[in-house]
């Protein structure tokens, strides 16, 4: 049989998937909305800058003593304080009476952290020590208590610079504020992106969404549909008529792979429309990627196909290989984060590489010169599967 | 039906074997569904393949049909080999399965084309055969509306079109009047004798519902756990039970108990006994006082005898008769005196 006789089979099954598809309203709405929500969870939930908490409750005590009656160091140490915090908004402070009555605050969840300037305050900086101060976390939410002491080692900086300036400026009164910043703090460092713009969290995390719900699409799909007309028997009716079986799984993946695609493309849209995300390199080659990425998963879901009995198990296998492929394929959380073996399994995951091409293409706009690694993988790990998957299926077909 | 055919030819002549079977077998693990099967269908011929559920009549046909391999054995459809030769074969044959075959998702005309697009059958020409199958079943009202807003019936008929799309020398049927009214039933049946009758088309079905096998099949093989016990024509196989000194009785006795049962069971006249009903038996005796030593022995016990037929035999007692049990519950014969047993003890108490 020719090959352009399995390729019009296979155009016809797909066709017919796809008009299934479009007659299933209630799934086609199903189909919209999935990657709108993932695209809200992710866009709206997850931090979109390097300090997103903002107007944090903090209690403040002031226990200094003073040196020789004199407060002035936590008193300069409480308006650089403030003056910075009315800045960023970050905190939202109030003042306590003791150490005891912060942790108290916390416990009740009044507040969220507690700052205690203590008695020594004004003699240890006057008497040549370093002035300490005490923060009061709590432990049950690490993420504040981080907030809390960049916050305040901003401050200390500032107010260590300022002090610096000022004795700087105290030996040599011809020297301006802006050189004795330049002597106290000789380095200044500038961060500046490959693309113009400011990146946030969802430039980072769209590419890898879009190429994960478009796989997860047609990997779930995949096994979903084919066991599903085995249950019900139309798989028959194809199989009893004289067409290469190499058409019908051909045919389902391009009807699945439309699906995939149609949601890579509301996620494309959302993604540019609500979240500002832009798209620098070329949308032909995003979508070529997309494709390229379907066809190194589609070999891995017919195997599981062919292996399921129902269409349950064939979605349940599906979903428990494809939960820790979306956590370890660096699409929320970049790959090197992770410790060495996690990084390692994430190395062995096609998803990890569409992600990574889909990403440079969109955020960095490479060109295919740029991704030929990623690419070589994906095309590798494709035919690998698909050598294994098509004799795999042939023999299931005809038990 | 008009419009040409690309159908191989089956190289069989008139009245010449169109299917052979030869010692096929299929196991599941150590499941035997089909055991050391071997029969011939003449080609234009009715064949029924007639056994309780689980006999291994679908494995059969599902092996026939190319969509299972054998275990052993082999088997031919117009000289194609079913393994080898897989492709022609399915230009051959058509299926009607027991699962309709129909996307609900699509229209009547839909599904059909899809299907007949399967096979390579130019546009024009499958256009017409789709408007005329669909008038042949009476749909043509529907063609444009889904089939899962069809009824059963409607449903069967789509089911047994759709087979038809190519034309096919052979037609496979696996129960095709599984839960179908007593109407749509005659209807299915009168269809596939004229489908046989005009075009000459060699039909196999399979069915476990005796009159289905009876008013439909010129021969018919009975399966009984994965064999074939007896091969033959309506009338002969049921000459095989009332043939020489048979007789088939209905027996209704008023206060049918376990022990009377097991009485009869027990008598050696008595070559087997069903129970039918509460107060029903059927059973069938041989030697000419066997009314009198059944009649002796129901009354010895106390029972009290309501009333006596002396029937024709249905292929159901042919069954029961070759293969010592019911059709309808192949398992266990124990499991309708363990139910009366259960129904009696509460009458006694009442009086």
């Amino acid at each position: 049989m020719g090959t352009k006789a399995t390729l019009s089979h296979s155009f016809r099954i797909a066709w017919k998937d796809i008009l299934e598809l479009y007659r299933n309203k209630f799934g086609l709405v199903l189909l919209i909305i999935m990657p709108l929500f993932m695209m809200a969870m992710v866009g709206f939930i997850y931090p979109t800058g390097g300090s997103t908490a903002s107007n944090l409750p903090v209690a403040m005590v002031n226990s200094d003593a003073g040196f020789h009656n004199s407060t002035v160091a936590s008193q300069t140490f409480i308006a650089v304080l403030q003056q910075i915090n009315s800045k960023t908004d970050m905190m939202k402070l109030t003042t306590a009476v003791s150490a005891a009555d912060i942790k108290n605050l916390i416990q009740e969840g009044d507040v969220e952290g507690g700052i205690v300037i203590p008695s020594n305050f004004s003699a240890s900086l006057a008497s040549g020590k370093q002035g300490t101060v005490v923060i009061i976390t709590d432990q049950s939410n690490p993420q504040v208590s981080t907030t809390i002491e960049t916050l305040l080692s901003s401050v200390f900086n500032e107010m260590s610079t300022m002090m610096a300036q000022q004795n700087v400026q105290a030996l040599n009164s011809t020297i301006t504020a802006n050189e004795s910043l330049a002597i106290v703090q000789p380095y200044k460092v500038q961060t500046q992106g490959v693309v113009p713009g400011a990146p946030n969290y969802f430039d980072f995390v769209a590419p890898g969404i879009m190429a994960m719900v478009v796989m997860m699409s047609v990997m779930t799909g995949l096994p979903a549909a084919i066991s599903q007309e085995k249950e019900v028997g139309t798989m028959d009716g194809m199989m009893v008529a004289p067409i290469n079986r190499l058409s019908i799984i051909l045919g389902k993946t391009l009807g699945q792979t439309v699906r995939g695609l149609l949601q890579g493309l509301i996620i494309l849209v959302l993604a540019v429309g609500l979240f500002g995300v832009t798209i620098q390199g070329s949308i032909l080659l995003v979508f070529g990627l997309l494709l390229l990425g379907v066809f190194s998963f589609v070999g891995l879901g017919i195997v599981i196909t062919s292996f399921a009995k129902d269409q349950q198990t064939a979605t349940m296998l599906m979903t428990t290989l494809m939960f820790p492929m979306m956590f370890l394929s660096g699409i929320f959380f970049p790959i090197q984060q992770m410790p060495w073996y996690m990084q390692d399994i994430s190395k062995m995951l096609p998803l990890t590489y569409a992600s990574d091409a889909l990403r440079k293409v969109m955020v960095l706009g490479a060109g295919i010169p740029d991704i030929t690694t990623d690419l070589a993988i994906l095309i590798m790990f494709g035919a690998v599967m698909t050598a294994i998957a098509v004799p795999v299926f042939r023999r299931m077909m005809t038990r | 039906m008009s419009g040409t055919t690309l159908v191989p030819p089956d190289n069989v002549p008139e009245g010449g074997p169109m299917i052979k079977v030869e010692n096929l077998t299929k196991r599941f693990g150590d499941f035997v569904a089909v055991d050391d099967v071997s029969f011939d269908v003449k080609k234009g011929e009715i064949f029924g393949l007639l056994g309780p559920n689980g006999a291994g009549k679908s494995t059969t046909l599902r092996i026939l049909s190319t969509l299972a391999k054998p275990t052993k054995g082999t088997a031919s459809i117009g000289g194609y080999d079913i393994v080898k030769d897989d492709t022609d074969v399915r230009k051959l044959i058509g299926i009607v399965s027991e699962k309709m075959i129909m996307y609900d998702r699509l229209t009547a005309r839909e599904n059909l084309w899809f299907f007949g697009s399967l096979f390579e059958i130019p546009g024009n020409v499958l256009t017409e055969r789709i408007s005329e199958l669909l008038e042949l079943v009476q749909l043509t009202k529907w063609k444009n509306a889904l089939v899962g807003t069809f009824s059963t019936g409607m449903r069967q008929r789509m089911n047994v079109v759709r087979a038809l799309l190519n034309m096919p020398r052979v037609l496979f049927l696996d129960e095709p009047t599984l839960g179908l009214d007593p109407q749509s039933s005659v209807e299915i049946r009168e269809f596939v004798k004229k489908l046989n009758r005009e075009n000459g088309t060699t039909i196999i079905v399979t069915t476990h519902t005796m009159v289905d096998a009876d008013m439909l099949c010129d021969r018919i093989a009975i399966i009984d756990h994965g064999k074939v016990v007896a091969l033959d024509t309506s009338a002969n196989l049921k000459r095989l039970v009332s043939g020489g000194d048979s007789t088939i009785l209905k027996l209704g006795v008023a206060n049918l108990t376990a022990d009377l049962l097991e009485a009869l069971r027990t008598l050696d006249c008595v070559r087997s006994i069903s129970q039918e009903n509460s107060t029903h038996v059927r059973l069938i005796a041989s030697g000419d006082d066997a009314f009198d030593r059944v009649i002796d022995a129901v009354r010895n016990r106390g029972g009290k005898i309501a009333s006596m037929e002396n029937l024709q035999p249905t292929l159901e007692d042919v069954f029961l008769h070759l293969t010592g049990h019911e059709v309808r519950d192949s398992a266990d014969q124990k499991i309708p005196l363990e139910r009366h047993r259960r129904f009696a003890a509460p009458q006694r108490r009442v009086r």
